[in-house]
């Protein structure tokens, strides 16, 4: 018997302090996998958010910085000018990237940095007990919307990928789901992709990822996955909104 | 053939191995916690594990090691 399947060499040893059927822990172990399998462990610094993945540097073993709610494409901005040869990825959620961050996004994107943004949409603020995020799908009860969110005070969420994708400076805007095994198999490949097109220096590069937050939504596990299939996915399309190097390999 | 390796205190019983397994044969069992005061899973049947690594896939603990018979 040979081991098929283990913890990745870069993910830290520890106990999450994720809640029990969190996706947040998936996502980490892609990512790790995409470290260890490029061998990028030594080059690599991501930087943290505020929400709940702001303690995600306890569980990485590449460098990681702390960021301030929202400003972490400006902290990699800064990283990866000073140092351009190394691996600089953020790992945002949705009230960090979508709400106070917009800002930073889409002028990271627009500048055309060099980075990778790791986005996890779970429609919820989720750290601070599943108050309505800039993602809340119309009609979700939340913490502030306990009728359901009302677009016509509340407005319509913001879909990330295609604004992103509409920034020239983007070289990848993808959307992905982690609501089964083969889902996550296309996150992995999506994550490996925005990595090497950081690698080839050919710009701004990120991964939404549609996530799953049981303890907000009020639902089991398994329950979560089954809403994220049925209400998140047709409401936010998983694909590829832009990829530059799809051209390149098409002309081959 | 395969075998799985639940980590007794990283498992925190969210039940996501139980619903990705193929074969049926993970359960949370209900009679033993562990130090975080979570029931955990566990493979009923050793013999019917194929080593497919999709319980260890949708992890989000990273708890569950996998090994696998491999063809050389």
């Amino acid at each position: 018997m040979s081991v098929v399947f283990r913890k990745p060499d870069s993910m830290a040893d520890v106990n999450t302090h994720y809640c029990p059927g969190c996706t947040h822990g998936i996502v980490h172990r892609l990512i790790c996998e995409i470290i260890d399998e490029m061998g990028i462990e030594g080059d690599t610094i991501g930087i943290c958010p505020v929400g709940c993945s702001v303690m995600a540097y306890d569980y990485f073993n590449c460098d990681m910085i702390e960021a301030p709610h929202g400003r972490a494409p400006a902290v990699a901005t800064g990283v990866k000018r000073s140092l351009p040869d190394k691996f600089v990825f953020t790992y945002q959620g949705d009230g960090d990237l979508a709400a106070i961050g917009t800002a930073e996004t889409i002028h990271a994107a627009a500048r055309g940095e060099n980075i990778t943004i790791i986005f996890i949409n779970n429609t919820t603020y989720g750290m601070t007990g599943g108050q309505m995020a800039p993602t809340t799908l119309p009609g979700q009860v939340t913490q502030t919307t306990p009728y359901g969110r009302d677009v016509e005070k509340a407005g319509y969420p913001v879909k990330m990928c295609e604004i992103l994708a509409q920034v020239d400076g983007t070289a990848l805007a993808q959307r992905v789901s982690v609501d089964s095994p083969k889902e996550v198999q296309i996150a992995k490949k999506a994550i490996r992709k925005a990595f090497q097109i950081q690698r080839d220096k050919k710009g701004f590069s990120i991964v939404e990822v549609l996530s799953t937050c049981p303890t907000n939504w009020g639902m089991s596990p398994v329950e979560s996955l089954e809403r994220l299939r049925k209400e998140c996915i047709p409401y936010f399309p998983l694909g590829v909104y832009k990829d530059i190097t799809a051209k390149e390999n098409s002309n081959d | 053939m395969g075998k799985i390796n639940v980590i007794f205190d990283k498992c925190k019983g969210c039940g996501l191995c139980e619903n990705a397994c193929p074969q049926k044969i993970i359960q949370i069992q209900k009679d033993k916690i562990n130090s975080h005061g979570y029931f955990t899973a566990v493979c009923i049947n050793d013999d019917k594990c194929v080593g497919c690594a999709m319980c260890a896939v949708m992890c989000p603990e990273c708890a569950i090691t996998v090994e696998r018979q491999v063809q050389k």
